[in-house]
């Protein structure tokens, strides 16, 4: 296929969201439990910190991120255009 | 089920969940009456396994887009819930929680390393793959690296990961029949593998989907029944997921008490004195093995002469036909049992510690260094082994479209992890329940579920010091068992035990299904049809299919009968292998242009080659029916055989882009094919 400017455009700010969102999923996966035991002092809810961390906000971060990326890329569709298994 | 809009869809499904909640309420009515446990059992089983087989006769095809991707036309919410049911395996429903409860803090990595893989899935892949829109993932190695030997080593690993990792949902499909309908453990790995089959043989992807949505629904109603009944009782709000913070605390205070008990303490040491008395043994092989045999032989005969309990000369009789036959073995068996013993005997760790410190000073720490650099090397494989699962991936060929491909791994997210977030409350619960009212209590009015258990050998328990009380140290649990006992410890009525084993074996045939799907539409689709007869029928390559998944089935029972290892570590296997075959050849095939045949298969072989190694020579001495002995080493860095992935995604990776540097950049045609996955067509262009 002949690739235009649109194209370009569209893959490069897909590759930026997808740059950030894997950042943010670095830091939370392994900053964060790299320095639990550093975080076992501070109390969330009742748990220590680097476990909640661990047991629910890493995981419902995770869903955060997939929701935006979902949402985002489904706002750049519409805006360039894009109608891909849905005649 | 022609019919795949949504909205008659989700009615068909929710009058379903309702029914199979009249169902347990009528279950539970008639246990007041005195129906009795075994038919709880049965009903359960065998209701659900009917259940599936319906659908999957329903949903029979012989068309081939719907055999291997379900037509294309499943949408995202009900792709996710299939997700949601052919990820969450026997592993994730039964030795999750088991594996949080035994190691607190460091069982997280399973959590993670699961939920987190979805953002690799969601991000770097599903919707790439959605628009290449093949059958399988050798599909898409075949056309990205010049075919059919990129896609013969893709076959190769898929069938190798997708096989460990059958094998471990057989063998929870074994636990669960023989403790459930009281079949033998081997008998009731067939059984379960007929209803395996009834789903997956005559519908492929169709029927393996619909029935997937069917177990989702109850395997996450028998997950969260019993956890909210337990937090109700023992917080009164029954969110588990809110509360069990509080009742962590609770544990904590428990923890203090148990693990500075006198008794407690006593016990420890008998254990790491008895690992002393295997060492000393090991160090004087062999003549300590004829002592051994003879003291063993002096014991019964005396016991015979003094009138003694049948029972202990029984237990000693089988301790001598269990001693090992030659020197090497025995030292194998003793180097065993010293482990065990001073696992036991160490000092215990408490729940919420990330990466525990033994005592103090620099040895501790560069314990506590290891254990971290553990945890973070198994989430790191547990996320790769996520976004390189051909069975998971394939989901998101079914999906209508790019958008509903990106949706639907939202939506697969969002139902795993109402069972991930509930795992942990689990662990907590349970701990509880045992160090409140088990612990300190006098053996011999042990609850019955401890002998239920115990009989199929997941529980022991073993009075070592002698007082009658039995101490935290002195009980040995599987982690396999605790999510299955949790009703029983907690006294629920039995009818809640038989959803939850039913709700097990949902989560285990689901998965089992999808993968031994995966499995033939690889030798099927990619070795029969793309390689051997580019020219066969459909109906032909159906039935190959077909034919290849019995027989693999059946091998895969047979493996699993022979009991080779927990759930857990046989999935953390499946992960690692795939994770490093799968993984950077996928990813920089699409984001890397640059990437050539060369690269990707030298770098898939190599790394999969050496995860295999290093898995193999960590964990395992010697292969007595193929005669090695002495292959075991010490671990890289410490790192267990579970994580054996690490190195082998960034052999992976180092090795496809040197070979693809060194060798011609790919054809036009090939980075034409990268274009056309990564881009959508645009307007106006």
């Amino acid at each position: 296929m002949r690739l235009g400017r649109k194209h370009r455009d569209y893959w490069r700010r897909n590759l930026k969201a997808t740059a950030w969102l894997l950042t943010l999923w670095f830091v939370v996966s392994f900053v964060v439990s790299f320095f639990a035991r550093e975080l076992a002092s501070v109390t969330f809810m009742g748990f220590p910190l680097g476990f909640y961390m661990g047991a629910q906000g890493a995981p419902l971060i995770y869903l955060a991120i997939i929701w935006w990326y979902a949402r985002y890329m489904s706002q750049l569709d519409r805006e360039y255009g894009v109608h891909e298994g849905e005649d | 089920m022609a019919d795949y809009t949504a909205g008659p869809l989700r009615r068909y499904y929710a009058f379903y969940t309702a029914a199979f909640f009249i169902f347990i309420v009528v279950l539970a009515v008639l246990e007041r009456f005195g129906l009795p446990p075994r038919w709880i059992g049965y009903s359960f089983l065998f209701l659900t396994i009917f259940l599936y087989a319906t659908i999957g006769v329903l949903a029979r095809t012989a068309s081939v887009s719907e055999y291997y991707v379900a037509g294309r036309r499943v949408p995202a919410i009900f792709n996710g819930m299939a997700t949601g049911a052919d990820w969450m395996s026997a592993a994730s429903f039964m030795g999750l929680a088991g594996t949080l409860y035994l190691s607190g803090y460091q069982g997280l990595a399973y959590v993670m390393g699961w939920t987190g893989g979805y953002v690799l899935v969601a991000l770097l892949l599903a919707p790439y793959l959605r628009r290449f829109g093949q059958f399988t993932i050798p599909d898409f190695l075949a056309a990205r690296y010049g075919g059919n030997p990129a896609r013969l080593v893709g076959v190769f690993a898929t069938v190798l990961a997708s096989f460990v990792y059958v094998v471990a949902q057989i063998y929870g499909v074994g636990l669960i029949t023989s403790r459930f309908v009281g079949l033998q453990f081997e008998i009731g790995v067939f059984v379960g593998l007929a209803g395996i089959l009834v789903c997956s043989f005559l519908g492929g992807m169709r029927a393996v989907t619909w029935t997937q949505v069917a177990q989702y629904a109850i395997l996450i109603v028998a997950y969260l029944v019993p956890v909210t009944i337990l937090s109700y009782q023992v917080t009164g709000i029954p969110i588990p997921q809110l509360t069990y913070g509080l009742v962590l605390q609770k544990v904590q205070v428990l923890e203090e008490r148990i693990f500075d008990d006198p008794a407690e303490v006593e016990a420890r040491r008998i254990f790491r004195e008895r690992a002393d008395g295997y060492q000393q043994r090991i160090l004087s092989l062999p003549e300590s093995l004829d002592e051994e045999r003879r003291r063993l032989v002096d014991q019964i005969n005396d016991l015979k002469t003094s009138n003694a309990q049948m029972r202990e000369v029984v237990a000693l009789e089988r301790e001598r036909r269990d001693l090992p036959k030659s020197s090497e073995a025995a030292r194998v068996y003793w180097d065993k049992l010293m482990r065990q013993a001073m696992q036991r005997g160490a000092e215990p760790e408490h729940h919420a510690t990330p990466y525990p410190t033994a005592g103090g000073g620099e040895a501790a720490a560069a314990v506590s260094d290891t254990a971290r650099l553990n945890f973070l090397s198994l989430v790191f494989c547990l996320m790769v082994g996520t976004a390189a699962l051909p069975h998971v991936l394939m989901r998101y060929y079914t999906t209508p479209s790019v958008r509903e491909a990106r949706s639907s791994v939202v939506w697969s997210l969002l139902f795993i992890l109402a069972l991930y977030l509930t795992a942990p409350a689990y662990a907590v619960f349970a701990k509880y329940e045992i160090y409140s009212t088990l612990i300190g209590s006098s053996i011999a009015q042990l609850p019955v579920w401890v002998s239920a258990w115990g009989k199929i050998g997941l529980v022991s328990i073993e009075d070592v010091n002698g007082d009658g009380i039995l101490q935290l140290v002195e009980l040995a649990l599987n982690p396999d068992v605790i999510l299955l006992a949790t009703p029983e410890i907690a006294g629920l009525p039995y009818v809640i035990s038989g959803l939850v084993a039913a709700g097990a074996l949902a989560a285990a045939l689901s998965t089992a299904d999808g993968l031994l799907l995966t499995i033939a539409s690889a030798l099927s689709h990619d070795v029969y049809y793309k390689i051997f007869r580019p020219n066969a029928t459909t109906q032909w390559r159906l039935v190959v299919s077909k034919a290849l998944l019995l027989v693999v089935a059946v091998l895969a029972a047979s493996v699993a009968s022979q009991k080779p290892a927990t759930i857990l570590a046989m999935v953390a296997w499946a992960f690692s292998l795939a994770g490093a075959a799968f993984f950077p050849a996928l990813i920089l095939g699409v984001f890397w242009k640059r990437a050539n045949a060369a690269g990707a298969i030298s770098g898939m072989v190599l790394g999969l080659l050496v995860t295999l190694y290093y898995m193999v020579r960590v964990q395992v001495d010697s292969i007595p029916w193929l005669g090695i002995q002495g292959i075991g080493m010490e671990p890289w860095f410490g790192i267990q055989s579970t994580s054996a992935g690490v190195w082998g995604v960034a052999v992976g990776f180092v090795t496809i882009i040197v070979v693809s540097l060194f060798g011609q950049p790919p054809s036009q045609e090939t980075q034409d094919f990268v274009e056309s996955v990564r881009y959508p067509e645009v307007d106006g262009s």
